[in-house]
């Protein structure tokens, strides 16, 4: 398993990135934590001819408060998201979902915006990033855009980017007092890409679900926004009644598909226990 | 004969101790030197492409563009080995009619397997060769592939040499098992499935060829468990005299006995490197690693228990079909699996009538083989899931009815019906011991609390016995060149420390450690004193080196009695010097003291410099001998068997079928314990393993034979994170055939953790209508199982 050979660039800042990527002809690519492309460079399922490495680049730096959201550079390390105040404090849903991203290792080099870019369903942070309704900052040769999480994720490892773009950083709008939140997922072993998982971000009055995202990650060739369940929970209490009637929406709104490992009926069924078992945590407020 | 009468307060005495390993610091440090590590002189690397179908005909190769690629040196397809390289056969004569198809490095006519490696690619850089194994264009026939053992059974023969798909077929049987059917008040039968694993060492296979066409001589760097046994594979298949071969086997990250067997990638590099004359590096990476290290188990056995009104079994039938994918593997055939399995059930039990018939079926899989505790785990999960079966239809616990049926302790020596000889077992100790580690009782009652509360807490054992210390009769007697006895070297150095090279070898496990424990113990001398070298054809004696719990019990012996003679002589030496009488002296911390007394007299140290700078000083005619060879061949019983107990805690999650590994114990008698830490780890190892088995680890395949999980994002090995505290306790009851006393202990864990765990998880879903016959068992067989999903 060697890699096919390549060339290898540092630019100095994103332009000169963006610039390095439209004179290689589509046969670049950027390179922030490695985590992903490597193995699939080792595995030659991908042979680029340039490596652009972004991943020390100031300007995709950082986590701050901007706006009212928590801005997060696209570079900034899953490891910096796990040990974060700011992010505990303002995305507590993230902070909850850190844990699970693979292993300390991975973490240490695996960043926010690589994780967003390369758009797989099974990883934590993009159904995150749904489920936080969060915007996406993206740079090209002709400027900058922003565009929401849901109109993100197209298809399995498909992304509103154009070839050539980089996410610059990742906005999540901040906690409020009102803000309650649940992630866990089912995966054989600690650290593996789960079989099924979800976050909930919900806005809670009075016992009283004023507002309320779900995201799956593991369920779809993209991460999953469940919103007739969402619509079935709003207004409501967290009653037990009404945490049955979620999961039975639950059953007809997903359609996951099957693995070597795991049929599709299984993954349904896990969904819809892991789903019982978040509003259940909610409900409780742990 | 004696058994060895060890005092641990003696000085010098190591055998007992847990003492730390000497090379594990210079392996933490990173000094290890794996295969990989070696870089030669003028030296190639190579790259193989590969099968994409399990069973086809090989139509064309195109190598043109490949040869062309700047960098490349040589590109070879079946025809350029072939030539030169005898063919083998993975047979064995012990084990009549067995047949297997002859096997060349790389195919002439078909492919028998997705993985088979087709064409090879010798290059200056593994990643040129990568690069023109992508230009190589294959052009294969795909004909169905056989995939399914039982249909492999009755279909056409895959292999234009043999009449059927059936590799080994034989039947045991005691008499009476009709009968006691027949007559039996109660009786239990289960159909199981034992998933395919394999070994995923954290090393993986790798060979440094070097042939030296001017001396004829091949020297091979090569990660195996057996440097003897691929000595005499080279020479044999490649023509080259014994003596010109030298096998090096320098450290070793892990075997589990995958690394003994012949495989085409090594057996062509080193074809190649005798065509090229130049040192060609292979290392497997670990997707070639999924498809071409040998699998283990696949069985399909249905088991059938007789037991009369007490409880008391009384017949034993049983059926495995396994299956072992295209070829049996060489020279140890992939056939000693099944033979195991049917020859093991029902060991710890005290009954007659035993009846069971084997089919080792060839499919259009890799090749399946010798993995640590060849057939046990099938043969052990099968026995206790059935006396557990038996124990909840007669209403008994799980103790009760093994303590009704065991083997008496007392009752030994013992012959198994299915022709084993058991010198002495304790399985009746270890039961006991069992028990009380456990706090069984307590563990009864609280799983009684959390049941009214929801949780499914399951409690299982399963007990077990090993065959350790092999003689002959394994492998010998069939006919293969696998040596059951070792040979070891001791030197005394001019300053007094030992030199030990012997025949048995290190992957890890402590071998070298326990050699030079046997070693100081048995001269008198400090461990740091003693230097064990092991793994190189050509400074050792031939032996058999480690594979089936040999180490210790053959290796260990023939340390000892090297150890011995090497001690005489210089008794010897030092009488002459002190003009004492031998026989009154001994050495103790480095020392030669009077015997009787203990008082000191002169150095070891002072002895090796007179004989060997001053032997004019020494009376004339005197000889020193300072150094001794010394070979052991284990005799009296065939195999050294051991035995022990294993109990195992889970949680079932009921809801999403995921089970909590909460707590696991064991209970092992391996005979004298050498260095108990080495036993302990052992242990722990072989039971993550079994526990990998049972929950985790599978090669899952599509019905063409494709191998859809092989990478480790996919194949799941069991981590840490998910293995329980592993509790160990031990009962010694040494062998008398040998001085030392000690038996096997490396395949102990895996022997009975998979059963103990199969146990626990169906005594968790008890009362849920749901009963797992078929590992791993996985959160979807699980939730299958409850009806669920
Ligand atoms: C053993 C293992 C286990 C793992 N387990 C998990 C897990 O459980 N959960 C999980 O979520 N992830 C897991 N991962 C993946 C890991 O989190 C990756 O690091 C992450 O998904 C990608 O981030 P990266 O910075 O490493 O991206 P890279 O590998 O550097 O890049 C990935 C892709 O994204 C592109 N890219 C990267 N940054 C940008 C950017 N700013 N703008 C535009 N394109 C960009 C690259 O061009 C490339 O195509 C695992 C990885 C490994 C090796």
């Amino acid at each position: 398993m060697k890699a096919r050979a390549f060339d290898y660039m540092r630019p100095k800042c994103v332009q000169e990135a963006l610039e390095a990527f439209a004179s290689a002809d589509g046969d670049a690519s950027y390179i922030a934590g490695g985590q992903s492309l490597v193995p699939a460079l080792a595995l030659r399922l991908q042979a680029p001819g340039l490596l652009i490495d972004i991943a020390r680049l100031d300007e995709l730096r950082g986590l701050s408060i901007v706006d009212g959201h928590l801005r997060i550079g696209a570079t900034t390390r899953h490891c910096e998201i796990l040990g974060s105040n700011l992010v505990r404090e303002h995305a507590p849903l993230l902070a909850k979902a850190a844990p699970f991203v693979a292993h300390p290792a991975i973490r240490n080099k695996g960043t926010f915006g690589g994780s967003l870019a390369l758009a797989d369903p099974a990883s934590e942070f993009p159904a995150m990033a749904l489920a936080l309704d969060a915007i996406i900052e993206i740079a090209s040769v002709e400027g900058s855009r922003r565009v929401g999480a849901g109109d993100f994720f197209i298809d399995l490892y498909e992304t509103a980017l154009q070839p050539g773009e980089i996410i610059t950083a990742v906005h999540v709008p901040v906690a409020t007092v009102k803000t309650r939140t649940a992630f866990d997922e089912l995966a054989r072993r600690r650290g593996d890409y789960a079989i099924v998982g979800a976050g909930i971000d919900a806005q809670m009055q009075g016992g009283f679900v004023e507002r309320m995202r779900i995201a799956f990650l593991s369920v779809g060739p993209t991460p999953v926004r469940v919103s007739a369940v969402e619509a079935a929970l709003t207004g409501r209490q967290l009653t037990p009644e009404a945490i049955r009637q979620a999961q039975d929406v639950l059953g007809t709104e997903l359609d996951p598909a099957g693995d070597e490992h795991t049929p599709p009926k299984m993954r349904r069924h896990l969904a819809r226990v892991l789903l019982g078992r978040l509003l259940g945590r909610l409900e409780a407020n742990v | 004969m004696n058994a060895f009468a060890g005092s641990i307060d003696r000085p010098n005495s190591y055998i007992g101790r847990s003492v730390s390993r000497p090379n594990a610091k210079r392996l933490l440090e990173g000094r290890g030197r794996y295969v990989t590590d070696l870089v030669l002189p003028r030296m190639l690397h190579a790259a193989f492409v590969r099968s994409p179908y399990a069973h086809g005909r090989l139509v064309s190769i195109d190598i043109e563009e490949a040869k062309a690629l700047s960098g490349v040196r040589a590109v070879f397809t079946g025809e350029d080995l072939a030539s030169i390289c005898a063919p083998w056969t993975g047979t064995l004569e012990h084990f009549n009619n067995m047949k297997s198809p002859p096997q060349v490095p790389l195919p002439l006519e078909k492919v028998m397997w997705s993985g088979q490696p087709v064409v090879l690619i010798v290059a200056d850089s593994r990643a040129i060769a990568e690069d023109a194994a992508e230009l190589v264009i294959v052009d294969i026939e795909e004909l169905p592939a056989l995939a399914d053992p039982v249909e492999a059974m009755s279909a056409e023969a895959m292999s234009q040499e043999l009449a059927d798909n059936i590799c080994f077929a034989t039947k045991l049987d005691s008499g009476g098992v009709e009968e006691a059917f027949d007559a039996a008040d109660t009786t239990v039968g289960q159909s199981f499935i034992f998933g395919r694993h394999t070994a995923v060492t954290l090393e993986p296979r790798a060979i440094v060829a070097d042939y030296d066409p001017s001396e004829n001589r091949l020297t091979a760097h090569h990660a195996t468990q057996t440097p003897y046994q691929f000595q005499d594979v080279y020479s044999r298949h490649y023509g080259i005299p014994e003596a010109n071969v030298r096998v090096i086997a320098p450290d070793i990250g892990g075997s589990f006995g995958m690394k003994l067997h012949v495989y085409h990638e090594e057996m062509a590099v080193v074809g190649a490197s005798i065509l090229l004359g130049r040192p060609i590096k292979y290392v497997a990476d670990r997707m070639e690693s999924f498809v071409s290290d040998i699998h283990a188990r696949d069985h399909r056995v249905t088991g059938r228990l007789a037991l009369d009104r007490d409880g008391r079994i009384t017949a034993m039938d049983v059926d495995d079909v396994t299956a072992i994918g295209a070829f049996s593997s060489y020279p140890r055939t992939s056939a000693v699996e099944g033979n195991q399995v049917i020859r093991l059930m029902g060991a710890p039990y005290d009954f007659s009538s035993y009846r069971a018939n084997l089919s080792v079926v060839f499919q259009n899989k890799v090749q399946t083989s010798q993995y640590r505790a060849v057939g046990h785990p099938i043969a052990c999960a099968v026995t206790e899931c059935l006396v557990d079966a038996a124990a909840r239809e007669l209403g008994l616990d799980p103790f009760e009815i093994r303590e009704r049926n065991l083997i008496p302790d007392n009752s030994y020596p013992r012959t198994s019906p299915t022709g084993y000889q058991f010198e002495k077992l304790s399985h009746q100790v270890c039961l006991a011991r069992l028990k009380s580690i456990m706090n069984y009782d307590d563990l009864l009652a609280e799983q009684a609390d959390l049941r009214v509360k929801g949780v499914l807490r399951g409690i299982g054992i399963a007990l077990f016995v090993e065959i350790t210390n092999p003689s002959p009769a394994f492998y010998g007697v069939g006919g293969a060149r696998i040596s059951a006895q070792d040979g070891a070297i001791l030197k005394l150095t001019p300053s007094g420390e030992v030199h030990c090279s012997i025949s048995v070898t290190e992957q890890g496990q402590g071998t070298e450690t326990i050699i030079g424990q046997i070693v100081a113990d048995q001269l008198g001398i400090d461990r740091e004193k003693v230097r064990v070298m092991t793994g190189d054809t050509d400074t050792t004696p031939h032996g058999g080196a480690t594979w089936a719990c040999r180490g210790a019990g053959i290796g260990g012996e023939t340390a000892l009695q090297a150890a011995r003679k090497l001690k005489a002589n210089l008794l010897a030496v030092a009488g002459l010097i002190l003009q004492a009488q031998p026989g009154e002296l001994d050495i103790r911390a480095d020392w030669i003291v009077e015997a009787v007394t203990g008082q000191q007299r002169i150095s070891l140290a002072e002895v090796a410099r007179i004989a060997f700078f001053r032997s004019d000083t020494l009376p004339p005619e005197t000889q020193a001998q300072l150094s001794v060879v010394h070979h052991y061949a284990p005799q009296g019983y065939p195999f050294a068997f051991t035995n022990g107990a294993q109990g195992c805690l889970v949680e079932v999650d009921a809801e999403t079928g995921f089970v909590k590994i909460l707590k696991h114990w064991v209970v092992e008698d391996c005979g004298r314990i050498i260095n108990p830490l080495l036993v302990d780890e052992q242990v722990r190892g072989g039971v993550v393993q079994g526990l990998g088995a049972a929950f985790f680890e599978e090669c899952l395949y599509n019905e063409d034979g494709q191998l859809t999980n092989g990478s480790l994002a996919d194949y799941l090995v069991p981590m840490a994170c998910e293995m329980p505290d592993i509790e160990i306790s031990h009962v010694e009851t040494p062998t008398r055939d040998t001085e030392l006393g000690a038996k096997g202990c490396g395949e102990a864990g895996t022997a009975a953790a998979s059963a103990a765990a199969m146990n626990a998880v169906n005594d968790a879903l008890v009362g849920h209508g749901a009963v797992l016959t078929q590992i791993p068992m996985t959160p979807t067989r699980i939730l299958r199982a409850l009806g669920t999903i």
